[in-house]
């Protein structure tokens, strides 16, 4: 794998490894918190920081609840959306782009206007998009044969069979797209709970996504190689791995019109998804305690809640009575600190690990072919290929520039996979990186100036067969007396939309508990 | 190997003077027809360089006295280092030349050390063949063989090697004949030179050098500018955004960036006239007034000519080109002295971000882009760079925006005028003849219809109220089409020009 390191400089590469707050959230594990010293009230109190429970708290603030407080074991709200920033850009650490809302997606439509994303409308009601938010043209690039093209639809090379699956699975994903089921609801919807029950559909979650392929009698290499790498990219998982319910979902959930972009639009921006983190978090800054985690959640006695948490930097567990609680956190950890959940057997939830690294580089990357993208992609590559953060600028670049690269590290055992990749030191990695990087682009050595590199253990869920159409998964969402439940897993897939709806409705459900009109 | 005989030696050594003279004749002319090539003025490049290189030739002769023991050695050393620096004599200029502040002191060094090596050749031929031959016959015989080397390759030179080969390569060849002429001196008379061995080495080494250079001479050149303009070079330089190069022949000045014509002086005027006074002519008021690139300060002069212009800003990224028009003798005549006039303000700094920070409005602009040729400049015209423009324009103002060729890029044109409406703006496209470029294109572009009348200030040499009014009809072959708006998030138009430029090139 290293063998093209023969010229791999001997200096060190500054950087660091970022996200040790891993050790926080292992200590859950042992569960050796200290009895808390002191009590606070409140009438809510939230688990978890990420986007589910920015969106949660942005939701009570709106609907005039502010006596509430989110607690974050991190010390900065964003979850998976979380960012980071340096002299020469913002990078994300985590999601990079959201895509259209499609037609289901209300509440982050609705969002999109008010963080001013939207616009405006046209005469026949499309909206209107901030042109400086959708990605910048030129979009994707794809690396084979040595050469650059553009868009990730291998095309250098693809024989005419090639070709004619391609168009199949295009025709094939456009019924798709506006199927409906036996109940009137698109086949496949974001949020995932809007999509059809209709078994036609939810059956392709008993099978992979390499299983439906082979089913088609399709064969190309190019092909396969394209499906392969949109479930790593979204689902962090191969086309072995997923489901063919979430990898046609990928395909064929998003619906999105506007009126000045395609339906496959992106919206993204230099610091990726931190950016709708950040304009989640502001109206609530307030109300968020970080360095705080919740280890115990537990119906009260005199009714209501209560939630023990331990703050890290007082070294000290606090108190807080509530009348309801909104858990926002992975469903291995809410089965962790959640009381009534610790007696029910361990959900079979499956996380991918994902590594993140945020390159800090003299000048952009070019190479023979297409001209650079914003997303660029290695053809003979298990890595996901790089992002560039400055991409988005609209000045004449030459300077310097940060590119993010990822992978989701998902051939062999979860566990496994997770404990190499927290093995593996800054050096290591950059070793790694810059061998993916090389071989496209042999000048990275003499431009790179930085590396910081993240590792997501339990980066997101993975939408195995069997994981999405279950009666235990929509369970799973259902509130316990005051205890409600917001995440992405809910939903079986991590997307932004997903999260978000369900923060929302959660907010909805707390305040409707609680105050019934 | 016994070493050849004596008459085979004699043979061979005379037809290295054959040889020697045909090389030294060529460096000499390369050097002369890159020096009027690149400086311009041939007849006191061809001059100078033919009376430096003579000189040369002298000291070297002179200097071959100090040569008592090794004549042989010496020799050989000579020509293998002709081979090497006359063979790569003219990649070096080509290279050299723009990327050096001194490129004359250069080239007057490199012929100075050619001539005198060149110089050299000959007295040691005439002292190793001393013993030989019977001294008048030595005499008659190397000159007569130096002079018809001389006439083969003052015909060769013009005949053959550069409509043919060209410099770059005529230069490797005749540095391979040098170096071979050495190699074979050192094979036949090894017995004679000591260090031998070493020298087949550095001499087969060199050879390697050449052998290599002569292949990789289109790759030299492509490296090199000096032989893509037509007219003599005047000024090159990089900036970090591009290459400026400007040639001069007779009275025309041009400016090339990044190897495409943006001006010849015989018919800017056309150009510029044409994209200031239809718009500025019209404008109520023309107090504050916005320059878009246009670093040449060649759309400031038209501008100037309005006595109710007060202040003029001039946004170009390069400070390069603001500078070189504003210090340049021949360009500042050009530009009458535009970007030094007090009431210019200039602002180097990427046009968009500088637009996106202004709040007062201006009541006329000038957008005069580079061709969008690229996906860094396309942004300068799209819908949020016009969206940009429109809240920095006062509501009684216009822009006038230079679209390319509406002939050669039909649809890039038109899809220039309907991004500008897709932002909001009326607009009136137009068209001039500019001869260097051809059928050139404009928009006017205001967020409401502008006043009939246009106002043209005096002295102008392209635009009266006859051909001002044809500008504004389209013949058939240019008329509008349908197209997409150009968006940051599409790139439209910088796709529709690559299209329709490559198939007009090609």
């Amino acid at each position: 794998m290293l063998a093209g390191c023969s010229r791999s400089p001997t200096r060190a590469i500054p950087g660091e490894l970022v996200g040790a707050t891993a050790a926080r959230g292992h200590r859950l594990r042992k569960a050796d918190f200290p009895a808390a010293e002191q009590t606070e009230q409140h009438e809510i109190v939230i688990a978890g920081g990420g986007i589910s429970g920015l969106a949660a708290a942005r939701q009570l603030a709106r609907n005039g609840r502010n006596d509430f407080v989110l607690l974050e074991l991190e010390d900065h709200a964003g979850g998976n959306s979380s960012h980071g920033r340096n002299a020469v850009s913002a990078y994300p650490w985590g999601a990079h782009y959201v895509s259209l809302p499609s037609s289901e997606a209300t509440e982050v439509t609705e969002l999109y206007e008010e963080l001013g994303l939207i616009v405006g409308r046209d005469s026949v009601g499309r909206p209107i998009y901030d042109e400086f938010a959708l990605v910048t043209d030129p979009a994707e690039r794809l690396f084979l044969h040595g050469r650059w093209q553009e868009g990730l639809i291998p095309k250098i090379g693809a024989t005419d069979a090639d070709l004619a699956e391609f168009a199949a699975f295009g025709t094939r994903v456009a019924e798709l797209k506006s199927a409906r089921g036996r109940d009137g609801r698109r086949a496949f919807a974001i949020p995932v709970d809007r999509s059809s029950r209709d078994e036609q559909f939810t059956a392709l979650d008993g099978l992979t996504m390499s299983a439906w392929v082979e089913q088609q009698g399709w064969k190309s290499a190019q092909l396969r190689w394209h499906i392969d790498y949109a479930c790593r990219d979204d689902f962090g998982g191969g086309i072995e791995q997923v489901s063919a319910w979430a990898g046609l979902h990928y395909f064929a959930s998003r619906d999105g019109v506007a009126a000045n972009a395609e339906s496959d639009a992106l919206l993204t921006w230099p610091e990726g998804n931190g950016w709708l983190a950040e304009r989640l978090r502001a109206p609530v800054e307030r109300n968020i305690r970080t360095g705080l985690v919740a280890w115990n959640i537990a119906p009260a006695t005199t009714g209501g809640v209560v939630v023990d948490a331990y703050d890290f930097t007082r070294s000290a567990s606090r108190r807080f009575l509530a009348q309801a609680a909104l858990v926002c956190v992975p469903r291995h950890v809410a089965q962790r600190i959640t009381a009534p959940l610790r007696v029910l057997p361990p959900a079979p939830v499956e996380y991918g690990t994902w590594a993140v690294a945020n390159l800090t580089l003299d000048r952009r990357l070019t190479g023979a072919g297409f001209a650079p993208a914003w997303d660029n992609v290695f053809y003979d590559s298990r890595s996901l290929g790089y992002v560039t953060a400055t991409h988005q600028r609209i000045e004449r670049e030459n300077g310097p520039t940060v590119i993010t690269w990822y992978e989701a590290l998902c051939d062999g055992s979860t566990a496994a996979i997770r404990q190499q990749a927290f093995e593996r030191s800054h050096a290591d990695w950059c070793a790694l990186i810059l061998a993916d990087l090389r071989r496209v682009h042999p000048e990275i050595d003499d431009l790179v100036r930085r590396i910081d590199v993240c590792v997501w253990g339990h980066g997101m869920v993975r939408p195995v067969p069997g994981s999405i159409w279950t009666e235990a998964r929509l369970r799973r969402a259902e509130p316990i007396g005051a205890i409600h439940f917001a995440h992405s897993d809910l939903s079986g897939i991590s997307i932004f939309e997903e999260a978000y709806t369900r923060g929302v409705l959660a907010a909805h459900a707390i305040t409707a508990q609680l105050h019934p009109a | 190997m016994s070493p050849l005989p004596e008459r085979s030696q004699r043979l061979l050594l005379l037809a290295s003077v054959f040889t020697i003279a045909t090389c030294g004749l060529i460096y000499e002319l390369i050097a002369g027809t890159l020096a009027s090539y690149l400086l311009g003025d041939s007849v006191t490049q061809f001059s100078t360089i033919i009376g430096t290189y003579l000189f040369a030739m002298g000291i070297g002769s002179w200097l071959s006295r100090y040569v008592e023991r090794n004549l042989l050695g010496t020799f050989i050393q000579t020509e293998l280092l002709i081979g090497l620096i006359g063979g790569f004599s003219a990649a070096l200029l080509f290279v050299l030349f723009g990327h050096v502040t001194s490129f004359r002191l250069i080239l007057y060094a490199l012929v100075l050390v050619i001539g005198t090596l060149v110089g050299l050749e000959i007295p040691l031929l005439l002292r190793i063949l001393e013993g030989r031959l019977v001294f008048k016959d030595l005499v008659s015989k190397v000159f007569t063989l130096d002079y018809i080397g001389a006439l083969l390759a003052s015909l060769l030179f013009p005949l053959v090697l550069v409509p043919h080969l060209g410099l770059v390569r005529s230069a490797f060849f005749f540095g391979i004949l040098n170096t071979l002429v050495g190699l074979a001196a050192l094979w036949m008379l090894r017995a004679q030179v000591p260090w031998a061995h070493g020298h087949r080495w550095i001499g087969a080494a060199i050879l390697a050098a050449l052998v290599g250079g002569f292949a990789g001479s289109a790759r030299i050149l492509a490296w090199s500018e000096g032989a893509t303009y037509a007219d003599p070079v005047i000024h090159a330089r990089s900036s970090p955004y591009q290459r400026i190069i400007v040639t001069r022949s007779g009275n025309d000045l041009r400016l090339y960036l990044n190897g495409n014509l943006q001006f010849s002086e015989r018919d800017e005027y056309r150009y510029h006239e044409a994209l200031v006074h239809p718009g500025l002519g019209r404008v109520p008021k023309r107090e504050r007034i916005l320059v878009l690139g246009g670093g040449d300060g060649l759309a400031l002069r038209e501008i100037l000519k309005y006595a109710d212009v007060r202040e003029i800003t001039l946004v170009d990224l390069d400070a390069e080109i603001t500078q070189l028009f504003s210090t340049q003798d021949l360009l500042v005549r050009l530009n009458g002295g535009a970007l030094r006039s007090p009431k210019v303000k200039v602002v180097n700094q990427d046009a968009f971000v500088w637009l996106k920070a202004q709040t007062e409005p201006f009541d006329f602009i000038v957008a005069d882009f580079p061709d969008p040729s690229n996906f860094s400049v396309g942004k300068l015209y799209t819908t949020a760079f016009y969206r940009e423009v429109r809240r920095v324009l006062s509501p009684e103002g216009a822009i006038t925006v230079q679209s390319t060729s509406p002939f050669v890029a039909r649809r890039a044109f038109w899809c220039v005028v309907h991004t500008l409406e897709a932002a909001g703006f009326a607009t009136e496209p137009y068209h001039a003849y500019v001869p260097s470029f051809g059928e050139w294109g404009y928009v006017l572009a205001s967020p409401r219809p502008l006043p009939p009348v246009t106002q043209l200030p005096e002295g102008l040499r392209f635009l009266n109220a006859d051909t001002l009014a044809a500008l504004f009809r389209f013949p058939p072959d240019m008329g509008e089409v349908p197209t997409e708006i150009n968006r940051l998030n599409n790139q439209a138009l910088v796709r529709t020009f690559e299209e329709e430029w490559k198939e007009y090139v090609h």
